[in-house]
Protein backbone atom coordinates (compact mmCIF):
# COMPACT_ATOMS: atom_id res chain seq x y z
CA UNK A 1 0.00 0.00 0.00
CA UNK A 2 2.80 1.93 1.20
CA UNK A 3 4.41 1.24 -2.31
CA UNK A 4 1.51 2.33 -3.76
CA UNK A 5 1.33 5.90 -2.71
CA UNK A 6 4.60 6.34 -3.56
CA UNK A 7 4.44 5.16 -7.41
CA UNK A 8 1.42 7.47 -7.30
CA UNK A 9 3.43 10.39 -5.88
CA UNK A 10 6.50 10.24 -8.05
CA UNK A 11 4.22 9.56 -11.60
CA UNK A 12 2.53 13.66 -10.46
CA UNK A 13 5.53 14.98 -9.61
CA UNK A 14 7.05 13.65 -12.93
CA UNK A 15 3.71 14.85 -14.47
CA UNK A 16 3.51 18.41 -13.38
CA UNK A 17 7.39 18.58 -14.12
CA UNK A 18 6.63 17.28 -18.10
CA UNK A 19 4.02 19.82 -17.95
CA UNK A 20 6.58 22.40 -16.97
CA UNK A 21 8.65 22.15 -19.72
CA UNK A 22 5.92 21.24 -22.01
CA UNK A 23 4.24 24.87 -22.10
CA UNK A 24 7.77 26.15 -22.97
CA UNK A 25 7.95 23.76 -25.59
CA UNK A 26 4.47 24.43 -26.43
CA UNK A 27 5.38 27.86 -26.87
CA UNK A 28 8.39 27.17 -28.87
CA UNK A 29 6.18 25.57 -31.31
CA UNK A 30 3.52 28.11 -31.76
CA UNK A 31 6.16 30.52 -32.38
CA UNK A 32 7.94 28.40 -34.97
CA UNK A 33 4.38 27.44 -36.41
CA UNK A 34 3.57 31.22 -37.09
CA UNK A 35 6.90 31.98 -38.10
CA UNK A 36 7.13 29.48 -40.74
CA UNK A 37 3.54 30.30 -41.99
CA UNK A 38 4.12 33.75 -41.85
CA UNK A 39 6.28 34.65 -45.39
CA UNK A 40 3.62 32.66 -47.53
CA UNK A 41 0.60 34.04 -45.59
CA UNK A 42 1.50 37.58 -46.10
CA UNK A 43 2.49 36.76 -49.84
CA UNK A 44 -1.04 35.11 -50.59
CA UNK A 45 -2.47 38.36 -48.75
CA UNK A 46 -0.36 40.87 -50.39
CA UNK A 47 -0.85 39.67 -53.97
CA UNK A 48 -3.87 37.12 -54.45
CA UNK A 49 -6.66 37.99 -51.42
CA UNK A 50 -6.27 41.66 -51.16
CA UNK A 51 -6.32 42.20 -55.28
CA UNK A 52 -9.12 39.77 -55.38
CA UNK A 53 -11.10 42.46 -53.07
CA UNK A 54 -9.27 45.09 -54.96
CA UNK A 55 -10.60 44.13 -57.94
CA UNK A 56 -13.82 44.12 -56.63
CA UNK A 57 -13.92 47.77 -55.42
CA UNK A 58 -12.62 49.03 -59.22
CA UNK A 59 -15.67 47.05 -60.62
CA UNK A 60 -17.67 49.34 -59.36
CA UNK A 61 -16.05 52.22 -59.90
CA UNK A 62 -14.89 54.28 -63.90
CA UNK A 63 -11.47 54.22 -64.08
CA UNK A 64 -8.51 54.16 -66.18
CA UNK A 65 -6.25 53.84 -63.64
CA UNK A 66 -4.69 57.00 -63.90
CA UNK A 67 -7.45 59.32 -63.07
CA UNK A 68 -9.15 59.91 -60.39
CA UNK A 69 -12.00 56.67 -59.97
CA UNK A 70 -15.85 57.99 -59.91
CA UNK A 71 -17.58 55.49 -58.58
CA UNK A 72 -20.34 53.93 -59.99
CA UNK A 73 -21.79 51.48 -58.06
CA UNK A 74 -23.28 47.99 -60.12
CA UNK A 75 -23.21 50.31 -63.54
CA UNK A 76 -20.15 48.37 -64.73
CA UNK A 77 -22.21 45.23 -64.47
CA UNK A 78 -25.52 46.76 -65.55
CA UNK A 79 -24.28 47.40 -68.70
CA UNK A 80 -22.93 44.29 -69.65
CA UNK A 81 -26.41 42.64 -70.69
CA UNK A 82 -26.41 45.82 -73.57
CA UNK A 83 -22.73 45.11 -74.65
CA UNK A 84 -23.05 43.33 -77.05
CA UNK A 85 -19.52 42.18 -77.94
CA UNK A 86 -19.60 40.96 -74.25
CA UNK A 87 -22.28 39.16 -74.97
CA UNK A 88 -21.03 37.83 -78.44
CA UNK A 89 -17.74 36.91 -76.82
CA UNK A 90 -18.94 35.18 -73.62
CA UNK A 91 -21.29 32.96 -76.02
CA UNK A 92 -18.17 32.64 -78.38
CA UNK A 93 -16.16 30.86 -75.32
CA UNK A 94 -19.06 29.06 -74.08
CA UNK A 95 -19.50 27.25 -77.26
CA UNK A 96 -15.27 26.93 -77.72
CA UNK A 97 -15.73 24.95 -74.42
CA UNK A 98 -18.45 22.89 -75.39
CA UNK A 99 -16.48 22.00 -78.23
CA UNK A 100 -13.30 21.40 -76.35
CA UNK A 101 -14.06 19.81 -73.45
CA UNK A 102 -15.49 16.73 -74.77
CA UNK A 103 -13.36 16.00 -78.14
CA UNK A 104 -10.03 16.48 -75.40
CA UNK A 105 -11.51 14.15 -72.74
CA UNK A 106 -12.20 11.63 -75.48
CA UNK A 107 -9.02 12.16 -76.72
CA UNK A 108 -6.97 12.20 -73.69
CA UNK A 109 -9.10 8.95 -72.85
CA UNK A 110 -8.34 6.95 -75.70
CA UNK A 111 -4.30 7.79 -75.40
CA UNK A 112 -4.62 6.42 -71.83
CA UNK A 113 -6.42 3.44 -72.97
CA UNK A 114 -4.20 2.46 -75.92
CA UNK A 115 -1.32 2.81 -73.28
CA UNK A 116 -2.82 1.02 -70.76
CA UNK A 117 -0.90 -2.00 -71.68
CA UNK A 118 2.18 -3.66 -71.86
CA UNK A 119 3.37 -2.73 -75.30
CA UNK A 120 6.33 -3.35 -77.25
CA UNK A 121 8.03 0.63 -77.04
CA UNK A 122 5.32 2.00 -75.23
CA UNK A 123 7.81 4.15 -73.32
CA UNK A 124 8.87 5.83 -76.28
CA UNK A 125 4.96 6.23 -77.19
CA UNK A 126 4.28 7.64 -73.69
CA UNK A 127 6.93 9.94 -74.30
CA UNK A 128 6.42 11.59 -77.73
CA UNK A 129 2.62 12.12 -76.28
CA UNK A 130 3.25 13.96 -73.68
CA UNK A 131 6.23 16.13 -75.27
CA UNK A 132 3.98 18.97 -76.45
CA UNK A 133 3.43 19.22 -72.70
CA UNK A 134 7.19 20.21 -72.14
CA UNK A 135 6.92 23.42 -74.48
CA UNK A 136 5.12 26.53 -73.89
CA UNK A 137 1.60 27.65 -74.88
CA UNK A 138 3.15 30.53 -77.05
CA UNK A 139 5.44 28.27 -78.86
CA UNK A 140 2.91 25.57 -79.37
CA UNK A 141 0.94 28.46 -81.07
CA UNK A 142 4.03 29.74 -83.39
CA UNK A 143 4.87 26.71 -84.82
CA UNK A 144 1.29 25.59 -85.65
CA UNK A 145 0.66 29.08 -87.34
CA UNK A 146 3.55 28.29 -89.90
CA UNK A 147 2.05 25.05 -90.52
CA UNK A 148 -1.67 26.81 -90.66
CA UNK A 149 -0.42 29.10 -93.47
CA UNK A 150 -2.95 28.75 -96.19
CA UNK A 151 -0.52 28.93 -99.66
CA UNK A 152 3.05 26.78 -98.38
CA UNK A 153 1.65 25.01 -94.73
CA UNK A 154 2.14 21.87 -94.46
CA UNK A 155 -1.52 21.08 -93.11
CA UNK A 156 -3.05 22.19 -96.62
CA UNK A 157 -0.33 19.63 -98.04
CA UNK A 158 -1.06 16.75 -96.48
CA UNK A 159 -4.98 17.61 -97.12
CA UNK A 160 -4.17 17.93 -100.84
CA UNK A 161 -2.16 14.36 -100.54
CA UNK A 162 -5.00 12.47 -99.09
CA UNK A 163 -7.30 14.61 -101.63
CA UNK A 164 -8.95 17.50 -99.91
CA UNK A 165 -9.42 20.65 -100.40
CA UNK A 166 -7.20 23.07 -99.28
CA UNK A 167 -8.27 25.02 -96.02
CA UNK A 168 -7.91 28.88 -94.51
CA UNK A 169 -7.92 27.30 -91.39
CA UNK A 170 -6.49 30.82 -89.21
CA UNK A 171 -7.66 32.94 -92.01
CA UNK A 172 -11.56 31.98 -92.50
CA UNK A 173 -14.38 32.96 -89.50
CA UNK A 174 -15.49 29.41 -90.13
CA UNK A 175 -12.63 27.48 -89.34
CA UNK A 176 -10.18 29.72 -87.19
CA UNK A 177 -11.54 28.93 -84.39
CA UNK A 178 -11.61 25.18 -84.87
CA UNK A 179 -7.35 25.40 -85.42
CA UNK A 180 -7.34 27.07 -82.40
CA UNK A 181 -9.10 24.33 -80.81
CA UNK A 182 -6.41 21.62 -82.66
CA UNK A 183 -3.42 23.19 -81.07
CA UNK A 184 -4.87 23.38 -78.13
CA UNK A 185 -5.56 19.69 -77.88
CA UNK A 186 -2.30 18.70 -79.47
CA UNK A 187 -0.30 20.54 -76.52
CA UNK A 188 -2.86 19.60 -73.75
CA UNK A 189 -3.76 15.87 -74.66
CA UNK A 190 -0.84 14.18 -73.43
CA UNK A 191 -1.37 15.73 -69.95
CA UNK A 192 -4.60 14.55 -69.36
CA UNK A 193 -3.10 11.33 -70.65
CA UNK A 194 -0.96 10.95 -67.54
CA UNK A 195 -3.37 11.50 -65.12
CA UNK A 196 -6.43 9.38 -66.69
CA UNK A 197 -3.79 6.31 -66.88
CA UNK A 198 -2.41 6.68 -63.38
CA UNK A 199 -6.47 6.91 -62.71
CA UNK A 200 -7.00 3.80 -64.57
CA UNK A 201 -3.62 2.19 -62.92
CA UNK A 202 -4.99 2.90 -59.46
CA UNK A 203 -8.10 0.69 -60.43
CA UNK A 204 -7.03 -2.79 -58.07
CA UNK A 205 -6.49 -5.53 -60.71
CA UNK A 206 -8.73 -8.42 -58.54
CA UNK A 207 -11.98 -6.46 -60.30
CA UNK A 208 -9.96 -7.26 -63.98
CA UNK A 209 -9.16 -10.10 -62.92
CA UNK A 210 -12.44 -11.31 -61.76
CA UNK A 211 -14.02 -10.01 -65.08
CA UNK A 212 -11.60 -11.83 -67.09
CA UNK A 213 -12.81 -14.87 -64.96
CA UNK A 214 -16.58 -14.09 -65.65
CA UNK A 215 -15.18 -14.04 -69.66
CA UNK A 216 -15.69 -10.45 -69.88
CA UNK A 217 -14.28 -8.62 -73.37
CA UNK A 218 -12.58 -5.67 -73.61
CA UNK A 219 -15.29 -3.51 -73.97
CA UNK A 220 -17.38 -4.69 -71.35
CA UNK A 221 -14.31 -4.12 -68.81
CA UNK A 222 -14.27 -0.55 -70.26
CA UNK A 223 -17.74 -0.12 -69.74
CA UNK A 224 -18.57 -1.88 -66.28
CA UNK A 225 -15.14 -1.47 -64.88
CA UNK A 226 -12.55 1.59 -66.25
CA UNK A 227 -15.58 3.95 -66.65
CA UNK A 228 -17.33 3.41 -63.72
CA UNK A 229 -14.12 3.28 -60.80
CA UNK A 230 -12.50 6.51 -63.46
CA UNK A 231 -15.08 8.14 -62.58
CA UNK A 232 -13.51 10.52 -60.07
CA UNK A 233 -10.66 10.81 -62.12
CA UNK A 234 -12.74 11.92 -65.33
CA UNK A 235 -14.55 14.50 -62.91
CA UNK A 236 -11.36 16.19 -62.10
CA UNK A 237 -10.00 16.25 -65.74
CA UNK A 238 -13.41 17.48 -67.12
CA UNK A 239 -13.41 20.24 -64.33
CA UNK A 240 -9.66 21.38 -65.38
CA UNK A 241 -10.62 21.17 -68.75
CA UNK A 242 -13.24 23.64 -68.31
CA UNK A 243 -11.70 26.27 -66.47
CA UNK A 244 -8.77 26.34 -68.56
CA UNK A 245 -10.66 26.37 -72.08
CA UNK A 246 -13.59 29.44 -70.63
CA UNK A 247 -9.46 31.11 -69.38
CA UNK A 248 -7.85 30.30 -73.11
CA UNK A 249 -5.88 33.03 -73.70
CA UNK A 250 -1.89 32.34 -74.59
CA UNK A 251 -2.75 30.45 -77.85
CA UNK A 252 -5.51 32.89 -79.40
CA UNK A 253 -3.11 36.09 -78.63
CA UNK A 254 -0.65 34.34 -80.80
CA UNK A 255 -2.54 32.74 -83.19
CA UNK A 256 -5.07 34.99 -84.47
CA UNK A 257 -5.82 38.31 -81.63
CA UNK A 258 -9.37 37.28 -81.58
CA UNK A 259 -9.86 37.53 -85.39
CA UNK A 260 -10.34 37.15 -88.52
CA UNK A 261 -13.85 39.41 -87.60
CA UNK A 262 -14.15 38.56 -84.19
CA UNK A 263 -14.81 35.00 -85.07
CA UNK A 264 -11.69 34.18 -81.50
CA UNK A 265 -12.69 36.70 -79.57
CA UNK A 266 -13.19 34.83 -76.35
CA UNK A 267 -14.03 36.60 -73.16
CA UNK A 268 -10.43 36.86 -71.48
CA UNK A 269 -9.32 38.38 -74.75
CA UNK A 270 -11.88 41.21 -74.62
CA UNK A 271 -10.96 41.20 -70.75
CA UNK A 272 -7.52 41.82 -71.98
CA UNK A 273 -8.24 44.47 -74.43
CA UNK A 274 -10.77 46.25 -72.52
CA UNK A 275 -8.00 46.84 -68.92
CA UNK A 276 -4.40 46.94 -70.74
CA UNK A 277 -5.48 48.51 -74.43
CA UNK A 278 -8.24 50.56 -73.65
CA UNK A 279 -7.35 51.32 -70.20
CA UNK A 280 -11.38 50.84 -69.24
CA UNK A 281 -10.47 49.43 -65.91
CA UNK A 282 -13.81 49.25 -64.22
CA UNK A 283 -15.35 47.21 -66.97
CA UNK A 284 -13.01 45.29 -67.45
CA UNK A 285 -12.74 44.07 -63.49
CA UNK A 286 -16.63 43.84 -63.60
CA UNK A 287 -16.26 41.16 -66.67
CA UNK A 288 -13.53 39.18 -64.56
CA UNK A 289 -16.06 38.55 -61.62
CA UNK A 290 -18.32 37.26 -63.95
CA UNK A 291 -16.55 34.98 -65.50
CA UNK A 292 -15.36 34.14 -62.26
CA UNK A 293 -18.93 33.49 -61.26
CA UNK A 294 -19.47 31.59 -63.91
CA UNK A 295 -16.55 29.08 -63.33
CA UNK A 296 -17.02 28.56 -59.97
CA UNK A 297 -20.86 27.84 -60.22
CA UNK A 298 -19.62 25.40 -63.14
CA UNK A 299 -17.32 23.56 -60.08
CA UNK A 300 -19.22 23.89 -57.43
CA UNK A 301 -21.86 21.24 -60.10
CA UNK A 302 -19.34 19.48 -60.70
CA UNK A 303 -18.08 19.34 -57.42
CA UNK A 304 -21.92 17.75 -56.29
CA UNK A 305 -21.51 15.47 -58.99
CA UNK A 306 -18.27 14.34 -58.18
CA UNK A 307 -19.40 13.85 -54.80
CA UNK A 308 -22.82 12.17 -55.96
CA UNK A 309 -20.69 9.93 -58.02
CA UNK A 310 -18.00 8.81 -55.12
CA UNK A 311 -21.44 8.39 -52.75
CA UNK A 312 -22.04 4.98 -55.16
CA UNK B 1 -5.92 -20.72 -86.90
CA UNK B 2 -8.81 -17.93 -87.70
CA UNK B 3 -8.29 -16.58 -84.06
CA UNK B 4 -4.50 -16.24 -84.70
CA UNK B 5 -4.97 -14.66 -87.71
CA UNK B 6 -7.26 -11.98 -85.84
CA UNK B 7 -4.61 -11.59 -83.08
CA UNK B 8 -2.24 -10.36 -85.49
CA UNK B 9 -4.56 -8.29 -87.59
CA UNK B 10 -5.28 -6.40 -84.19
CA UNK B 11 -1.57 -6.30 -83.13
CA UNK B 12 -1.02 -4.42 -86.31
CA UNK B 13 -3.76 -2.32 -86.25
CA UNK B 14 -3.22 -1.25 -82.73
CA UNK B 15 0.13 -0.39 -83.31
CA UNK B 16 -0.33 1.74 -86.71
CA UNK B 17 -2.63 3.51 -84.19
CA UNK B 18 0.02 4.20 -82.24
CA UNK B 19 2.53 5.56 -84.69
CA UNK B 20 0.06 7.42 -86.51
CA UNK B 21 -0.52 8.93 -83.32
CA UNK B 22 2.88 9.65 -82.14
CA UNK B 23 3.76 11.19 -85.71
CA UNK B 24 1.08 13.62 -84.92
CA UNK B 25 2.84 14.20 -81.62
CA UNK B 26 6.09 14.25 -83.22
CA UNK B 27 5.85 15.89 -86.33
CA UNK B 28 5.17 19.94 -85.36
CA UNK B 29 8.77 19.36 -83.83
CA UNK B 30 10.86 17.89 -86.79
CA UNK B 31 8.82 20.31 -88.77
CA UNK B 32 10.58 23.49 -87.01
CA UNK B 33 13.66 21.92 -86.29
CA UNK B 34 13.97 21.22 -90.34
CA UNK B 35 12.72 24.76 -91.02
CA UNK B 36 14.53 27.11 -89.34
CA UNK B 37 17.55 25.22 -90.93
CA UNK B 38 16.03 26.49 -94.56
CA UNK B 39 17.30 29.13 -96.67
CA UNK B 40 13.94 31.32 -97.70
CA UNK B 41 13.09 29.90 -101.06
CA UNK B 42 12.68 26.63 -99.35
CA UNK B 43 10.19 27.90 -96.65
CA UNK B 44 8.29 28.91 -99.03
CA UNK B 45 8.50 25.78 -101.69
CA UNK B 46 5.30 24.04 -102.05
CA UNK B 47 4.82 21.32 -102.01
CA UNK B 48 6.69 21.75 -99.34
CA UNK B 49 9.98 19.53 -98.46
CA UNK B 50 11.38 18.06 -95.33
CA UNK B 51 14.80 18.29 -95.30
CA UNK B 52 16.38 21.21 -96.69
CA UNK B 53 19.02 20.82 -99.53
CA UNK B 54 21.34 23.94 -98.48
CA UNK B 55 20.61 23.29 -94.52
CA UNK B 56 22.78 26.31 -93.08
CA UNK B 57 23.08 27.72 -88.94
CA UNK B 58 23.16 31.09 -89.95
CA UNK B 59 19.35 31.66 -89.02
CA UNK B 60 20.24 30.45 -85.26
CA UNK B 61 22.91 32.95 -85.27
CA UNK B 62 20.97 35.34 -86.36
CA UNK B 63 18.39 35.21 -83.94
CA UNK B 64 20.94 36.14 -81.67
CA UNK B 65 21.86 39.38 -83.66
CA UNK B 66 18.63 40.82 -84.09
CA UNK B 67 17.31 41.00 -80.49
CA UNK B 68 18.55 40.24 -77.54
CA UNK B 69 17.53 36.77 -77.67
CA UNK B 70 20.49 35.47 -75.05
CA UNK B 71 18.96 38.02 -72.40
CA UNK B 72 15.42 37.01 -72.99
CA UNK B 73 16.79 33.27 -72.28
CA UNK B 74 18.52 35.09 -69.19
CA UNK B 75 15.63 36.90 -68.21
CA UNK B 76 13.27 33.85 -68.06
CA UNK B 77 15.95 31.48 -66.57
CA UNK B 78 16.80 33.64 -63.58
CA UNK B 79 12.96 34.23 -62.51
CA UNK B 80 12.18 30.80 -63.11
CA UNK B 81 15.15 29.89 -60.90
CA UNK B 82 14.35 32.60 -57.85
CA UNK B 83 11.13 31.90 -58.21
CA UNK B 84 11.07 27.64 -57.71
CA UNK B 85 13.75 28.08 -55.43
CA UNK B 86 12.03 30.42 -53.07
CA UNK B 87 8.49 29.29 -53.50
CA UNK B 88 10.40 25.77 -52.06
CA UNK B 89 11.54 26.90 -49.16
CA UNK B 90 8.23 29.06 -48.14
CA UNK B 91 6.28 26.08 -49.06
CA UNK B 92 8.00 23.50 -47.25
CA UNK B 93 7.97 25.74 -44.01
CA UNK B 94 4.46 26.63 -44.58
CA UNK B 95 3.42 23.01 -45.40
CA UNK B 96 5.66 21.44 -42.52
CA UNK B 97 3.86 24.48 -40.11
CA UNK B 98 0.28 23.02 -41.24
CA UNK B 99 1.22 19.69 -40.69
CA UNK B 100 2.96 18.82 -37.79
CA UNK B 101 3.33 22.46 -35.58
CA UNK B 102 0.02 22.35 -33.74
CA UNK B 103 -0.93 26.60 -32.62
CA UNK B 104 -3.89 27.95 -32.85
CA UNK B 105 -5.96 28.71 -35.97
CA UNK B 106 -4.13 26.09 -37.33
CA UNK B 107 -7.40 24.71 -39.23
CA UNK B 108 -8.61 28.13 -40.20
CA UNK B 109 -5.59 29.51 -41.98
CA UNK B 110 -5.39 25.85 -44.27
CA UNK B 111 -8.90 25.92 -45.40
CA UNK B 112 -7.71 30.17 -46.30
CA UNK B 113 -4.68 29.57 -48.03
CA UNK B 114 -6.48 26.38 -49.99
CA UNK B 115 -9.55 28.78 -50.71
CA UNK B 116 -7.05 31.14 -52.17
CA UNK B 117 -6.83 28.11 -55.10
CA UNK B 118 -10.13 30.05 -56.03
CA UNK B 119 -9.20 32.86 -57.32
CA UNK B 120 -8.27 33.10 -60.82
CA UNK B 121 -5.71 35.24 -62.46
CA UNK B 122 -7.27 37.05 -64.40
CA UNK B 123 -9.65 38.99 -62.00
CA UNK B 124 -6.60 39.81 -59.79
CA UNK B 125 -4.42 41.13 -62.83
CA UNK B 126 -5.98 44.50 -62.50
CA UNK B 127 -4.98 45.42 -58.54
CA UNK B 128 -2.10 43.50 -59.09
CA UNK B 129 -0.22 46.12 -61.74
CA UNK B 130 -1.50 48.48 -59.78
CA UNK B 131 0.43 47.08 -56.66
CA UNK B 132 3.19 46.29 -58.48
CA UNK B 133 3.47 49.82 -60.19
CA UNK B 134 2.85 52.21 -56.59
CA UNK B 135 5.84 49.68 -55.64
CA UNK B 136 7.81 50.96 -58.32
CA UNK B 137 8.17 47.15 -59.42
CA UNK B 138 6.99 47.85 -63.17
CA UNK B 139 9.44 46.66 -65.79
CA UNK B 140 11.71 44.80 -63.12
CA UNK B 141 12.81 41.33 -61.82
CA UNK B 142 10.86 42.21 -58.93
CA UNK B 143 7.63 42.23 -60.62
CA UNK B 144 8.36 39.36 -62.46
CA UNK B 145 9.36 37.34 -59.33
CA UNK B 146 7.81 38.11 -56.34
CA UNK B 147 4.08 37.76 -57.24
CA UNK B 148 4.64 34.44 -58.50
CA UNK B 149 5.59 32.59 -55.16
CA UNK B 150 3.34 32.37 -53.13
CA UNK B 151 0.47 29.49 -53.60
CA UNK B 152 -1.49 27.45 -52.34
CA UNK B 153 -0.62 24.62 -54.63
CA UNK B 154 2.84 24.07 -53.34
CA UNK B 155 1.93 24.37 -49.50
CA UNK B 156 -0.99 22.08 -50.24
CA UNK B 157 1.25 18.94 -51.51
CA UNK B 158 4.04 19.93 -48.94
CA UNK B 159 1.73 19.25 -46.11
CA UNK B 160 0.25 16.17 -47.28
CA UNK B 161 3.34 15.08 -48.09
CA UNK B 162 4.93 15.98 -44.05
CA UNK B 163 1.29 14.29 -43.06
CA UNK B 164 2.14 11.17 -44.66
CA UNK B 165 5.71 10.62 -43.34
CA UNK B 166 6.14 8.43 -39.63
CA UNK B 167 7.17 11.05 -37.36
CA UNK B 168 10.09 8.75 -35.59
CA UNK B 169 13.08 10.43 -36.67
CA UNK B 170 11.64 13.80 -35.89
CA UNK B 171 10.90 12.95 -32.41
CA UNK B 172 14.43 11.34 -31.70
CA UNK B 173 15.81 15.06 -32.89
CA UNK B 174 14.10 15.98 -30.26
CA UNK B 175 14.84 14.27 -27.78
CA UNK B 176 18.33 14.54 -28.46
CA UNK B 177 17.85 18.50 -28.17
CA UNK B 178 17.36 19.62 -31.66
CA UNK B 179 15.13 22.67 -31.75
CA UNK B 180 12.30 22.94 -34.10
CA UNK B 181 13.47 24.86 -36.60
CA UNK B 182 16.91 22.55 -36.88
CA UNK B 183 14.45 18.99 -36.58
CA UNK B 184 12.31 21.31 -40.24
CA UNK B 185 16.00 22.31 -41.68
CA UNK B 186 18.03 18.97 -40.72
CA UNK B 187 15.39 15.56 -41.30
CA UNK B 188 12.04 16.62 -42.28
CA UNK B 189 13.47 19.20 -45.21
CA UNK B 190 16.10 16.05 -47.09
CA UNK B 191 13.26 13.96 -46.07
CA UNK B 192 11.16 16.16 -48.77
CA UNK B 193 13.66 15.49 -51.42
CA UNK B 194 11.51 13.54 -54.32
CA UNK B 195 8.34 15.39 -53.79
CA UNK B 196 10.45 19.02 -53.72
CA UNK B 197 12.40 17.82 -57.07
CA UNK B 198 8.54 16.98 -58.52
CA UNK B 199 7.61 20.19 -57.62
CA UNK B 200 10.65 21.87 -58.24
CA UNK B 201 10.05 20.73 -61.99
CA UNK B 202 6.64 21.39 -62.22
CA UNK B 203 7.07 25.58 -60.95
CA UNK B 204 10.32 25.82 -63.20
CA UNK B 205 7.72 25.15 -65.79
CA UNK B 206 5.21 27.19 -64.68
CA UNK B 207 6.94 29.96 -64.56
CA UNK B 208 9.52 29.61 -68.05
CA UNK B 209 5.53 29.31 -69.81
CA UNK B 210 3.91 32.10 -68.32
CA UNK B 211 3.22 34.72 -70.80
CA UNK B 212 0.65 37.10 -69.52
CA UNK B 213 1.88 38.66 -66.32
CA UNK B 214 5.37 39.49 -67.84
CA UNK B 215 3.34 40.81 -71.26
CA UNK B 216 1.55 42.62 -68.76
CA UNK B 217 4.41 43.71 -66.17
CA UNK B 218 7.28 44.90 -68.87
CA UNK B 219 7.66 47.38 -71.34
CA UNK B 220 10.99 47.48 -72.29
CA UNK B 221 13.07 44.80 -74.47
CA UNK B 222 15.26 44.18 -72.00
CA UNK B 223 12.97 43.13 -69.66
CA UNK B 224 11.37 40.57 -71.93
CA UNK B 225 11.46 36.58 -70.94
CA UNK B 226 11.55 34.42 -73.70
CA UNK B 227 7.73 33.66 -74.44
CA UNK B 228 6.82 37.34 -74.80
CA UNK B 229 10.33 37.79 -76.51
CA UNK B 230 9.43 35.48 -78.80
CA UNK B 231 5.69 36.45 -79.81
CA UNK B 232 6.56 39.74 -80.22
CA UNK B 233 9.83 38.38 -82.30
CA UNK B 234 7.42 36.32 -84.46
CA UNK B 235 5.11 39.48 -85.12
CA UNK B 236 7.40 41.56 -85.73
CA UNK B 237 9.62 39.02 -88.35
CA UNK B 238 6.04 38.68 -90.37
CA UNK B 239 6.73 35.29 -92.54
CA UNK B 240 10.52 35.34 -92.13
CA UNK B 241 9.78 31.49 -90.68
CA UNK B 242 13.10 29.93 -90.62
CA UNK B 243 14.62 32.41 -88.52
CA UNK B 244 11.01 32.08 -86.52
CA UNK B 245 10.83 28.31 -86.16
CA UNK B 246 15.20 28.78 -85.15
CA UNK B 247 14.35 30.87 -82.18
CA UNK B 248 11.47 28.75 -81.49
CA UNK B 249 13.68 25.64 -81.39
CA UNK B 250 15.83 28.01 -78.99
CA UNK B 251 13.74 28.97 -76.89
CA UNK B 252 11.99 25.24 -76.05
CA UNK B 253 15.48 23.58 -76.12
CA UNK B 254 15.84 24.67 -72.01
CA UNK B 255 12.03 22.90 -71.22
CA UNK B 256 13.32 20.09 -73.65
CA UNK B 257 16.42 18.94 -71.99
CA UNK B 258 14.05 19.12 -68.34
CA UNK B 259 12.06 16.75 -70.04
CA UNK B 260 13.83 14.34 -71.44
CA UNK B 261 16.24 14.08 -68.07
CA UNK B 262 13.81 14.76 -65.17
CA UNK B 263 10.72 12.89 -67.30
CA UNK B 264 10.29 10.71 -64.15
CA UNK B 265 9.41 13.97 -62.04
CA UNK B 266 7.35 15.75 -64.85
CA UNK B 267 5.01 12.77 -64.54
CA UNK B 268 4.84 12.21 -60.78
CA UNK B 269 4.04 16.20 -60.75
CA UNK B 270 1.74 15.50 -63.26
CA UNK B 271 -0.14 12.65 -61.40
CA UNK B 272 0.61 14.74 -58.25
CA UNK B 273 -1.65 17.23 -60.13
CA UNK B 274 -4.28 14.81 -60.60
CA UNK B 275 -4.82 13.36 -57.08
CA UNK B 276 -8.40 14.51 -55.55
CA UNK B 277 -6.73 15.86 -52.31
Amino acid sequence: MAMLKQAVEADTRAATQTHKKLSRDRLEEIVVGYLFLLPDVLGLLVFVVGPMLFAFYVSLNKWDGFTTAEFIGVKNYAVLLRDQRFVDSLLRTVKYTLGFVPTAYVLSLTLALLLNRKAWGSTFFRTSYFMPVAISLVVASIVWRFMFAPSYGFLNFVLQTFGLPKSQWLGSVQTAMFSILIVTIWKSAGYFMIILLAGIQDIPREYFEAAIIDSAGPWALFRYIIMPLLKPTSFFVIAILTINSLQAFDQIYVLTRGGPAYSTYTLLMYIYEQAFRFWRFGHAAAMSFVLFGIILILTLIQLHYFRAGEAD
Amino acid sequence: MRNRALHIAGNTLYYFALIVIALIFIFPFVWMVSSAFKPVDEIFRYPPVLISQNPSLEHFIEVFQVVPFARYMWNSFFVSTTVTLVALLLHAMAGYALARLRFPGRKVIFIGILSTLMIPFYTIMIPLVLLVKALGWIDTYWALIVPAIPHAFGIFWLRQFFLGVPRELEDAARIDGASRIGVFFHIALPLARPILAALAVFFFLANWDAFLWPLIATSSQKMRVVQVGIQSFAGEQGSAWNLIMAASTVAILPTLILFFSLQRFIVRSVKMSGLKG
